[in-house]
């Protein structure tokens, strides 16, 4: 039962080639070792008992009840465990004061957010625990809450009463100050006298990741090691923060990522249901599994996005930018996440987007409040940028009158002014802005489209057509650790790979990097293969074993193929050297006259040659190799990055809006990505799918909301409604090409890319469509009830420029129609202001 | 305790279970057919599909009791004598997956959707998976791998 793939037999280089997936033969016949499969002897199960509330005290726990149910081994409370239960660690303070509230696992004394952890039940089944759980009895002392991210900053209601504040940390960053560009106050001020200042507030709503495989937690203390089989994206992170909090010697830690179902920046974390498993399984000394329901995923594993951003932008009367200030409230939830401080810092080289600006300023203030915690979620920082520059310059072209694009294109870097240095202070590697967007305008008919919108303008259609444009550069490849340095990251940004030249010509890739769908395992495989000149089915790729891959910093921030895959270069590369000296002694010739192509050496000139599969079994025997000569080919390579590389693209996206209802449909996306050279783009293709459809979800259907009480209501799928198959349509993809500077192959990533351009291209839509009745904005996620309260108080002071007396469609007190949002309505007549 | 008789994959079982127990449990924990997973706790994923006599229905909304007498298959028993179903293999030639945990939930409605309708348009498609969610996919190369099967769109491979 293999699959077959007519594909292999094709001659060529691996990379480029559309090679399908190692990975799938196992994941097509459920034959998947997810780590809720993983069952051990003796094994025990753990239930968590949660806090129902914001903030509280807790009074106390009473287990007693519980610890008598059938079937319960032991409830384990944070004061039974508080000297080896660790902590929920922050990696990244991005200020020095930064303030930073402990996170225990399982809370002691006070609970920050509903979904705490209070207690973990042990029994015997999962039913019996779940069971047991509900049988703790904990009494609160509820404390007042504090939710918005706004509201927080003005220090009212204290999220955390003993820091004072709520105010986590402030940074800045000033083009003026680091010398990268001008003075934006005097900008603006010129502006104001002699230009076009537009200003605008936009709402960056709290998404939660919602991966479809609910987070697990298999901890075995019976061996001489501890195994933790988790859910995660970081199991070398993990390793080293459970080393770090618990003292518990690293050497004695194992951490696996077996297969894990979807991340997006929600396993990028190291999780307090990590931590309470591994308390509990240590303290009953047998194997305990911990999984999740989707319903503890929601609420607990953490949020993203959730930012207020103020924008400023200066420009000349002709439209050419000169400025752009940023303002930013980033609400963190109730503690610091592991990247959680630093997910709004990645923005800040983001919102100058690929335009030219003399000044910029960005300064943020995170907050915390009585809410699940925020960190990375796809693309963390930079869509919430993208989404601000892009939006904001659609505004630009609406106060000039111009179209989008030309405003755009007026405004950005042209191709032969790369390498650029960006006024936030970044270097771009390569790009080509106007080579994708003649490719999107021509896959999107861009002219076509905007007559028919003049048309159904023109007869004052009920249903209007919206053009959204998003050309949007992203940074990859976290990260440069001597960067990462300087903003006061607490790891490397580094990674690591190893192969193994096994005697029989298989060959073991080993990689840091630890995939949950990206097809490492097929594009590691494409590379290797190039470089060693080995078939591509010859080699297995291992990962995501501290043991197996013991020197890694993960995956996330779309750093996998730029920096895991230039250090799997880079270590075939030293295989390629190491064997060609034990092909020169058996060849009996001089190491510079040996050619290497294909897989074989060969002596210059000559037909003699051996291929490297050979010259491995020969070091495995070691029967004949020169004087003094180490056996062994194996290799290992760490790559550190100098610097980013800076993928782009132009994607376009057409809406159609329904006046009369506010339901909106899309008629057509384009995205033509330009990410460098390209490994396999069949799963290329596949990530800009996913990432757009994310993206769009965004735009059109997902936030997590709070009732005033802190309780998440959005807190099932039923409720937090993610997108299905009949909400979406097949999109239009495409690459341009401008090979990155800063890596061997050329590559510059992709894994974030759809997600963070498509946001801003389906509002732009929307936007576009309504404008010719004074729309400047609508609230994402742009509902249909949104969408008809903008045309609703529009249409009001606008005399209702389209015909069709609008009725609502629908009935306020029905399930599933949300009140609309205060300030909604206000933000969508907000007028440029000159 | 109760006792059930089912005939899973082609095996006939005789099992006591409790009569709260999903069948989904019951197959992934007294069965060990672990293909078969949980992505929700409101019925909404479909991660869980699987056939009961021939039928998709979610798995997490039936009882274990319910498939007393009733034939189900999981994805583990798609493939026959080694060889992959149809879907199996559009699913792979089309990148239809990527981390794969719906994927399994993703085929078995998939086929019954083919099922119902051997020539689906693009939107039946979509409108017949609406109550399997995928994360990772957007959809686009599942619909793809369906349309490959079915002869019908711009999946079809010669
Ligand atoms: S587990 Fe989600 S529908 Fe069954
Ligand atoms: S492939 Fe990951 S959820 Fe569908």
């Amino acid at each position: 039962m293999t699959v077959t793939d007519e594909r292999s037999t094709a001659a060529g280089p691996e990379v480029g080639r559309s090679r399908l997936r190692k990975e799938d033969q196992r994941l097509i016949t459920g034959r998947t070792r997810w780590t809720d499969n993983i069952v051990l002897p003796g094994m025990l199960h753990a239930a968590m008992v949660r806090s129902p509330f914001a903030h509280a005290n807790i009074r106390s726990i009473e287990t007693e009840v519980a610890e008598q149910a059938p079937g319960v081994i032991t409830v384990v409370t944070g004061a039974d465990v508080k000297d080896t239960q660790g902590a929920v660690a922050t990696a990244w303070p991005i200020t020095t004061d930064q303030k930073t509230p402990d996170h225990l696992p399982i809370a002691i004394e006070r609970v920050a957010c509903a979904g705490e952890i209070v207690a973990v039940v042990v029994a015997r089944t999962a039913a019996e625990a779940r069971d047991a759980a509900e049988l703790v009895d904990v009494d609160y002392e509820e404390l007042p809450a504090i939710l918005d991210g706004r509201e927080a900053a003005e220090d009212a209601v204290l999220a955390h009463p003993s820091l004072g504040t709520n105010t986590s940390a402030v940074w800045r960053l000033d083009s003026a100050e680091s010398g990268t560009g001008g003075n934006v106050e005097e900008e603006i001020a010129k502006a104001r006298t002699d230009g076009i200042v537009i200003e605008r507030e936009y709402r960056q709503q709290r998404l939660i990741p919602s991966f479809m495989e609910p987070r697990s937690t298999v901890v075995d203390p019976t061996g001489e090691q501890v195994t933790v089989w988790t859910s995660t994206q970081v199991p070398h992170l993990l390793r080293f923060l459970i080393a770090a909090t618990t003292g518990m010697s690293e050497s004695k830690i194992r951490v696996i990522a077996p297969d894990v179902g979807g991340g997006f920046g929600g396993k990028l974390q190291t999780t307090a249901e990590e931590f309470a498993t591994l308390a509990a399984a240590r303290r009953v000394g047998k194997p305990v599994k911990y999984t999740e329901t989707r319903s503890e995923s929601l609420v607990s594993g953490h949020h993203g996005r959730d930012q207020y951003q103020r924008l400023t932008l200066a420009a000349s009367k002709d439209g050419t930018v000169t400025a752009l200030k940023v303002d930013l409230i980033a609400n963190l939830g109730a503690y610091v996440g592991l990247v959680g401080g630093g997910t709004p810092v990645l923005g800040a080289w983001m919102f100058n987007g690929i335009y030219k600006f003399k000044a910029y300023q960005f300064n943020l203030r995170t907050v915390l409040t009585n809410t699940t915690w925020v960190d990375a979620y796809r693309g963390a920082g930079r869509p919430e940028a993208t989404f601000a520059i892009e939006r904001i310059m659609d505004e630009l072209a609406a106060e000039l009158g111009a179209d989008p694009l030309e405003i755009r294109e007026r405004n950005w870097i042209t191709h032969e002014e790369f390498p650029f240095a960006s006024v936030a202070g970044m270097t771009y590697d390569s790009g080509n802005y106007e080579a994708a967007t003649a490719r999107a305008k021509e896959l999107f008919d861009y002219d076509g489209l905007r007559r028919e919108q003049q048309e159904r303008r023109d007869r004052k259609d009920p249903v209007q057509l919206g053009i959204g444009v998003s050309t949007f550069t992203e940074m990859c490849g976290l990260a440069p650790s001597r960067v990462l340095g300087s903003l006061n990251y607490g790891a490397g940004g580094w990674e690591h790979a190893s192969i193994r030249m096994l005697p029989t010509g298989k060959v073991e890739v080993i990689t840091g990097t630890s995939p949950h769908g990206q097809g490492h395992e097929t594009a590691w495989s494409q590379i290797a293969a190039d470089r060693l000149g080995v078939p591509f089915e010859d080699i297995e790729v291992l990962h995501g074993d501290t043991q197996i891959a013991p020197r890694g910093l993960d995956t996330y921030g779309s750093r996998s193929l730029v920096v895991g895959g230039e250090a799997v270069v880079r270590a075939a590369d030293k295989v390629v050297e190491k064997a060609k000296l034990v092909a020169a002694h058996l060849l009996e010739a001089n190491a510079e006259d040996l050619d290497f192509s294909g897989g074989r050496f060969t002596v210059k000139g000559t037909d003699q040659g051996i291929g490297i599969t050979e010259v491995a079994a020969a070091q495995f025997t070691s029967h004949n190799l020169a004087e003094g000569m180490e056996s062994g080919i194996d290799a290992d390579a760490t790559f550190d990055p100098v610097t980013f590389s800076f993928p782009h693209g132009t994607h376009l996206c057409a809406m159609e809006v329904d006046t009369e209802t506010g339901g909106t449909r899309m008629r057509r996306y384009v995205a033509v990505d330009d990410i460098g050279q390209v490994v396999n783009p069949l799963i290329v293709q596949g990530q800009v799918h996913g990432g757009l459809v994310q993206g769009i979800a965004q735009a059109l259907w997902e936030e997590a909301v709070f009732d005033e009480q802190g309780t998440l209501v959005t807190g099932s799928f039923v409720d937090y409604t993610l997108p299905t198959a009949a909400d979406t349509i097949s999109f239009l993809t495409d690459n341009t090409t401008s090979p990155s500077t800063t890596n061997t192959l050329g590559t510059k990533g992709v894994g974030e890319a759809g997600c963070i351009a498509s946001t801003p291209a389906v509002v732009n839509a929307i936007v576009d469509a309504l404008r010719p009745l004074g729309i400047d904005d609508v609230r994402m996620p742009c509902t249909p009830e949104r969408v008809w309260t903008a045309i609703q108080s529009a249409g009001a002071s606008a005399g209702g420029e389209v015909s069709g007396g609008a009725q609502p469609h629908f009935d306020e007190d029905a399930p599933n129609q949300d009140g609309p949002e205060p300030g909604a309505a206000e933000a969508g007549q907000k007028g440029a202001d000159q | 305790m109760t006792r059930i008789n089912v005939r899973v994959d082609g095996v006939t079982y005789t099992d006591e279970v409790e009569p709260r127990t999903l069948l989904v449990h019951y197959l992934r924990e007294q069965l060990g057919k672990t293909g078969t997973v949980v992505g929700c706790d409101t019925s909404n994923c479909g991660a869980c599909t699987v056939h009961l006599d021939g039928r998709s229905v979610k798995s997490c909304n039936v009882l274990a009791l319910q498939a007393d007498g009733h034939e189900v298959t999981t994805i583990e028993g798609l493939a026959t004598d080694g060889r992959l179903h149809p879907m199996q293999q559009a699913f792979h030639e089309c990148h239809a997956l990527q981390c794969g945990y719906c994927t399994p939930g993703m085929i078995m409605q998939a086929i019954d959707v083919l099922n119902e309708n051997p020539k689906p348009s693009e939107q039946e498609i979509r409108e017949g998976l609406e109550g399997n969610l995928c994360r990772c996919t957007g959809y686009h190369n599942i619909v793809k791998a369906v349309q490959q099967v079915a002869g019908t769109g711009e999946g079809e491979r010669a």
